[in-house]
């Protein structure tokens, strides 16, 4: 077993939202000691963090110290991964996530996700957005329900005029803007999205930035970036992950979560500091 | 630099030896395709596709019959051979374990590699021995030939088709199957087309099973498949060991409407697939 240093930070969320009311310091996720492996690797080991309801919280941390391996846990899309497995506990509103008896499938309905690269179904962009809740019988007012969430996405008025073209015929940005319309076509209450803007050009990435602003008012964010600028820009917590090696072995830590203005001026670990002074990776 | 001489020396051995072995391929191909359209031509006309089967001893008729057996009996394979293979071929890449997999690949690779006429005493067994030929033993004896062409065609594009489509459909909170049904299909229906067209074409050729499961001689055109139907590879075959040469002629050019068929659905084939990985790519 390695030593875990992972510090549980008390944080005062109402201090780091500005429009708190009491319902939204809700704690959505409640991570205990959370351990993942890939067959004999060890991804990420003792991690204990707090999610709270309309909060951004950024994941950052050098690549491969775990970020999409602990986001990945929460929407149990590590279950598909053949010799992933998971210790420790995740309590979603409270109940077990991996209890047995849980459907993955339908936490994946209420813990919607976007990924690093874009990617769309190659059908029209209408079907796209409107594939999800048809499948999932939400069909009524489908017409109503896709221009909603184009519109949350920050997309509707650049794609108004061509639902049925071919989604594949969009820019980088606006292809990831509309997988982030198609997630929130099906109502989750979560969205989290692993490295969303990494592939996008400064533009559609400030777009997507902003976006994720409005979403907060709707939706617990949970968002891994390895931009520490972005994390700074739009994130109201952020989790600082590292990669500790001792001599056998090496995993992902939680070293550090609070405040992001906290993380980003006066951290409270060396490591953290290093990290976010560019003096490491 | 004598070393760098004699790579470049082996280099340009090795390419004109493959650009040779290529040609050989192809004149190969052109070998058969003229010499047996010089044999076969002559006797292609309307009638010869209009017309059944002269009864033997009597002059003209056509193929008709043949054609018409042959294509109901491909129709009916296919029928039996797709479902069952695009089915397989989706477990396989979708569902199955791993434990489950290599067995099940096994089979099928198996399958590929058996000789049709172990396919045809097969099915004699099976199926005609007890009851009498017809065109189901027939076209089951051809299902059996197709279903591994089209279970590894489908394998192929399934593999083709992203892990992303899969994991975006999935992160939604759909089920596995519904994600095959609606993401994962729709993008391969291409490739699953072509390997189709193939083993079509491949099936129509066929002769061995059929000589066990339905061989006649008819002068009239058959659609009832529950008793033997006549076809062009039994007809070729039948038309081969009789001395009139004008039977030899006829014979050659049902191979020649044979071979056209093929090459036409192999280039169909290839036009679909170019679609498709097309379509996948973009
Ligand atoms: N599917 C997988 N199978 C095996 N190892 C994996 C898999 N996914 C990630 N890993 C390993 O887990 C570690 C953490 O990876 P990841 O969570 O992707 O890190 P990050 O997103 O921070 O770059 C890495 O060492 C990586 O090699
Ligand atoms: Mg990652």
């Amino acid at each position: 077993m390695t030593e875990s240093f992972t510090i549980a930070p008390v944080i005062d969320v109402a201090q780091v939202t500005q429009d708190s009311r009491p319902s939204e310091r809700e704690v959505v996720f409640d991570i205990h000691d959370l351990t993942v492996s890939y067959g004999r690797v060890t991804a990420i080991s003792g991690v204990d963090l707090q999610i709270h309801r309309n909060v951004i919280t950024a994941i950052i941390g050098p690549s491969g110290c775990g970020k999409s391996t602990f986001i990945r846990c929460l929407n149990r899309m590590n279950d598909l991964v053949p010799g992933a497995r998971i210790e420790g506990q995740i309590l979603y509103q409270g109940s077990d996530l991996y209890a047995s008896g849980v459907d993955p499938v339908e936490i994946r309905r209420r813990i919607g996700m976007v990924f690093q690269k874009a990617n769309p179904f190659p059908k029209s962009i209408y079907d796209n957005v409107a594939w999800g809740p048809r499948v999932l019988g939400m069909r009524k007012e489908l017409d109503e329900r896709v221009e909603k969430a184009l519109r949350s996405a920050a997309l509707w008025d650049e794609v108004k005029d061509r639902l049925k073209k071919n989604a594949l015929s969009l820019s980088g940005g606006q292809q990831q803007r509309l997988c982030i319309a198609r997630a929130i076509a099906v109502e989750p209450e979560v969205l989290l999205l692993d490295e969303p803007a990494s592939a996008l050009d400064p533009i559609a990435t400030s777009a997507i930035e902003d976006l994720m602003h409005q979403l907060k008012r709707e939706y617990t964010l949970v968002i891994v970036t390895h931009n520490m600028q972005q994390a700074a820009r739009v994130a109201d917590l952020t989790a600082f992950f590292s990669l500790e090696v001792d001599e056998t072995r090496r995993s992902g830590v939680l070293v550090e979560y609070d405040a992001t203005s906290k993380i980003f001026t006066n951290p409270s670990d060396k490591r953290t500091e290093d990290y976010v002074t560019g003096r490491f990776g | 630099m004598s070393r760098y001489r004699r790579r470049r020396v082996m280099n340009r051995a090795m390419e004109v030896l493959a650009t040779v072995a290529a040609l050989v391929a192809v004149a190969a191909l052109a070998v058969v395709v003229i010499s047996v359209a010089r044999r076969g031509a002559g006797a292609v006309s309307w009638d010869f596709f209009t017309k059944p089967q002269a009864l033997f001893g009597q002059p003209g008729g056509g193929i008709a019959n043949a054609l018409v057996g042959t294509a109901l009996l491909v129709l009916l394979a296919t029928a039996m051979a797709l479902p069952v293979g695009v089915l397989t071929a989706i477990y396989l890449t979708e569902f199955a374990p791993r434990r489950l997999a290599v067995p099940i690949q096994v089979v099928i690779d198996v399958l590929a590699g058996l000789p049709t006429i172990v396919i045809g005493i097969f099915v004699y067994a099976l199926l005609v021995i007890g009851h009498t030929q017809s065109g189901y033993a027939g076209a089951f004896a051809l299902a059996v030939i197709m279903l591994p062409l089209i279970a590894r065609a489908t394998q192929e594009v399934l593999l083709l088709v992203p892990g992303t489509l899969r994991e975006a459909s999935l992160a939604l909170g759909v089920r596995r199957w519904r994600t095959v049904v609606g993401v994962i299909l729709p993008s391969s229906v291409g490739g699953i087309l072509t390997g189709t067209v193939l083993a079509v074409a491949r099936a129509a050729g066929e002769t061995a099973p059929l000589l066990f499961t339905s061989s006649i001689f008819a002068n009239t055109v058959q659609t009832d498949v529950t008793k033997a139907l006549p076809n062009i590879p039994v007809l070729i075959f039948t038309y081969s060991e009789q001395p009139d040469p004008a039977l030899h002629q006829q014979a050659w050019a049902a191979a020649l409407v044979l071979m056209a068929f093929v090459l036409v659905a192999s280039l169909a084939a290839k036009a679909l697939l170019a679609r498709s990985r097309r379509k996948l790519a973009r």
